[in-house]
């Protein structure tokens, strides 16, 4: 009966491949351009197949963004001169990070809702109670993981930007003892996402996790010279791919839950 | 439990995938190549639109507004922009 979810799911695996072949083909020179194109592809694949969910009710905010954010990413990558095109890859890998974690806090905030809804509908207690029939371990580890990831990546990619436009100084910029107090936070961050994952409704764990990785982003490439910036938008390009990951293995749970609790109360 | 498991079977394999497909790859192409894979990690999309077009949490929806304008900038300045270049190596060429 729901053969749209199941349909919807092998289209996603559809983009999956093409994204796949697309990366395969972007490896050698006479089929890079088909490859880029064939990834776009299963991009726009993924995005109409999204928007059949039935879990979307609204599309004011979607068209929204969608206009917005195009004509935004358009506007650059037209206008950009062919000299200028690492920072601008720099610029949109941070766009890309920062949009998963994002994603991460819309999906916290969306379960956190969730969880409030099922706790009062069982016994009319705080959301606390109900957390633990949305989120598990695995989940809000995730969560943190996202954003913490997702943030460093936004923040740095942005230094990156700056130093290959000359608009940041290119060489070393750093406090004495950088390398330990960066060090001494991503321990510290670690740690939080800990304790974020024992305590999800303390906000201010939740806060300090945002503010602490987007520092780390910038402490961590400030002090790295311009001539280093492209491995180091290679590394921060593959962090983003990892934020995105994070947060996809959260969406898949609340996802799953919520297109459960949809059959559930029709059923 | 179990959907996480299987998520991170998915998560190794395609990262033992995406190893296989870019390990024999000329150094010309290492910049457009990491353009259009950067473009591909915006498919974070998906997950900001149904945040931002689901109901529940107001919070939520303009959280998710704001996912949708990021990972668009990504996805299509990034495929643009890896298309540009790759225009630019084939006039090189001819």
């Amino acid at each position: 009966m729901d053969w749209i979810i199941h349909v919807s799911q092998l289209l996603y695996l559809v983009a999956a491949i093409l994204f796949m072949m697309g990366i395969k083909r972007l490896g050698s020179p006479s089929t890079a351009r088909k490859g880029n194109q064939l990834a776009s592809l299963g991009m726009l694949l993924g995005v109409i197949v999204t928007l059949f969910d039935r879990q979307i009710v609204q599309f004011e905010l979607i068209l929204a963004g969608v206009v917005i954010g195009s004509l935004i990413g358009a506007v650059l990558a037209k206008k950009v001169q062919m000299t200028a095109m690492p920072e601008l890859v720099a610029v949109f890998n941070g766009f890309g990070g920062g949009a998963s974690a994002l994603v991460a806090w819309g999906e916290f905030s969306r379960g956190m809702a969730m969880a409030g809804e099922m706790a009062g509908q069982v016994s009319g207690q705080m959301a606390v109670q109900g957390v633990p029939a949305v989120f598990g371990v695995q989940e809000l580890a995730s969560i943190g993981l996202s954003i913490a990831i997702g943030s460093i990546t936004f923040t740095g990619s942005l230094i990156a930007f700056g130093k290959l436009k000359g608009i940041l100084p290119g060489g070393r910029v750093a406090l004495p003892g950088q390398n330990i107090i960066n060090l001494v936070l991503t321990a510290g961050v670690l740690g939080l996402i800990g304790w974020f994952v024992m305590d999800p409704t303390n906000s201010t764990v939740f806060w300090v996790i945002f503010g602490v990785t987007l520092l780390i982003g910038l402490m961590t490439v400030l002090p790295i010279g311009g001539a280093d910036m492209p491995v180091v938008i290679s590394l921060l390009n593959s962090y983003s791919g990892i934020a995105a990951s994070m947060a996809g293995f959260v969406w898949e749970t609340i996802y799953s839950l919520s297109v459960g609790r949809s059959l559930a109360q029709r059923g | 439990m179990e959907a996480f498991i299987f998520n991170l079977f998915i998560f190794v394999l395609a990262a033992y995938i995406g190893l296989e497909l870019i390990s024999k790859v000329p150094p010309t192409l290492h910049t457009p190549l990491m353009s259009g894979a950067n473009a591909i990690s915006g498919i974070t999309l998906v997950g900001a639109l149904v945040i931002a077009g689901s109901t529940g949490s107001v919070w939520a929806q303009w959280i998710g507004f704001a996912a949708i304008v990021f990972a668009t900038i990504n996805v299509v300045g990034g495929f643009m922009v890896t298309d540009r270049m790759l225009e630019m190596f084939k006039k090189k060429e001819d």
